[in-house]
């Protein structure tokens, strides 16, 4: 059974993401998505600056067997991202949730979270899979 | 419905998480494919390849009649258990499989196809055999490759009688003996066993592998350290629509006895005095990304396609094997998600016998 923390909202395309406060967000992959792709080797993140747009592709995971699309699950601008991944990919199958983090971004709309998962609600998404 | 074969509860004891392969519910992984892959390179690892077929080919002509069904020559297979690489062509010339056969005696060969090929295989043998030829697919076999530095030493001892024999093997032959039918072969370019036996034999001997700390390893590490190793895969870089000598292997077919007429024989000498056939080469990627099967490489002289690509645990590079055409470039451009990144072209194998060969990232 994969790791569904209380406190995260969630994407049926399996993103997490965290309320950090003052409009910004983190978003990762869950614990579920990443025991699915398998080692990670390989992390493309998108560039500070730019404007993500609900379901579109703005990152991408590589495992061991296949390339995966990250889509963002929220309107707004990055702000951070994951330099650590470079070089540590595999830090998404550690710790989806913690150092495995893929990036910030400042909400457009502070409501947008709304249409998002709840951990009960996404654990009933993954149930199906 | 999916087939398993006889190690199946064992796959699950120990954690697999399993894909259809060819028809066959095979592990693809038993947690991380990454560590399974190092324990091959650097201890050992065992790999439940029961999805392959031993064919047994007797009778009194059989070697005159592989010299004709073969691409390699078995006349090259001078003493009992020499093992011969080849591939077995369409009257195109064209890769209908890749197979290991295995010269027990005048009489008797053992011939592995791989799974998805079985059923066509023996269907095309057996309508090729003369009179006095058998063709016996052996369903009833299961195959246990265990591979890596530590693979002959943890696994002999595990043999009962044959156990001897089958550490004083050398590479790439076999010896049958009691129970067991064990090939110094692999296909992960370290030093190892490849083990044919009934399958409570066999399930025996995966329990004592597991015990003498011998590592569960999945598809997923059999395609990864294989292509470290540089060897093709059937269906990914040959088939029937391309020649051996368009994919990297004109070294296993054998020209040299100008009266041997093997099947694809014709077409392939065509082939050859046409010129231009396209090159087979290795891609290491030197820019950011992973290589993947199918995406297209730019060369000076036209595009080409990686037949297969992915992650290179050891190197912690991405590596592929590429069709190209006809030229001597050295650096080329593969295109990943619409942009072209820098890779260069190296010789295979990327590694073997643990260790790294592309010039410049060996030590």
């Amino acid at each position: 059974m994969s790791d569904i923390p209380q406190d995260l909202k969630y994407a049926e395309s399996h993103e997490w993401v965290r309320e950090e406060g003052g409009g910004l967000v983190t978003i990762g992959i869950s614990d579920h998505a990443q025991e699915a792709l398998g080692d990670l080797v390989y992390v493309e993140v998108p560039d500070v600056g730019a404007t993500v747009t609900v379901g579109d592709a703005c990152a991408v995971v590589e495992s061991v067997k296949a390339a995966s699309d990250v889509y963002s699950p929220v309107d707004g601008e990055v702000v951070a991202v994951n330099e650590a991944l470079a070089d540590a990919p595999e830090l998404i199958n550690s710790e989806p949730y913690g150092e495995g983090w893929i990036m910030q971004v400042r909400l457009a709309d502070a409501n947008a979270l709304d249409d998002l998962l709840d951990a009960e609600g996404y654990a009933n998404a993954i149930a199906d899979d | 419905m999916s087939r398993k074969t006889a190690l199946f509860e064992q796959h699950e004891a120990a954690g697999a998480k399993f894909v259809d392969f060819a028809g066959w519910d095979m592990p693809i992984h038993y947690g991380s494919q990454l560590e399974e892959h190092h324990a091959v390179r650097q201890d050992a690892g065992m790999f439940d390849v029961s999805h392959m077929t031993p064919v047994d080919v007797r009778g009194a002509g059989a070697t005159e009649w592989l010299r004709h069904l073969l691409a390699n020559d078995v006349a090259k297979l001078k003493t009992p258990g020499k093992a011969l690489y080849s591939c077995m062509l369409t009257e195109q010339g064209t890769v209908i499989d890749d197979l290991i056969t295995y010269r027990m005696t005048d009489e008797w060969y053992r011939v592995v196809v791989n799974a998805g090929t079985t059923e066509k295989d023996v269907a095309w043998m057996q309508q090729q055999a003369p009179e006095g030829i058998s063709v016996e697919p052996r369903h009833e076999l299961c195959i246990l490759a265990v591979q890596g530095p530590q693979a002959v030493a943890k696994a002999a001892p595990l043999l009962g009688d044959a156990g001897a024999a089958a550490a004083a093997l050398k590479p790439f032959n076999a010896v049958s003996e009691g129970d067991w039918f064990i090939g110094r072969t692999g296909y992960t370019g370290e030093d190892g066993f490849e083990i044919i036996g009934l399958a409570d034999a066999v399930q025996t001997l995966w329990d004592g592998l597991l015990a003498a700390g011998v590592r569960p390893c999945g598809l997923g590490a059999r395609d990864t350290l294989r292509l470290e190793a540089g060897m093709n895969l059937y269906g990914q870089d040959m088939d029937e629509s391309v020649t051996p000598l368009a994919s990297g292997l004109a070294w296993t077919v054998s020209f040299d006895d100008a009266d041997r007429d093997f099947i694809g024989r014709a077409a392939l000498e065509a082939q050859r005095a046409a010129g231009g056939l396209p090159r087979f080469v290795g891609v290491l990627l030197e820019g950011r990304g992973v290589l993947r099967a199918h995406m297209a490489v730019a060369t000076p002289q036209g595009e080409g396609e990686l037949t297969s690509g992915g992650f290179s645990p050891t190197m912690g590079r991405s590596i592929g094997l590429a069709r190209i055409p006809a030229g001597d470039a050295e650096t080329v451009d593969v295109i990943i998600r619409g942009k072209p990144v820098p890779a260069r072209i190296v010789n295979p194998p990327f590694v073997r016998l643990g260790k790294i060969r592309v010039p410049g990232l060996n030590d």
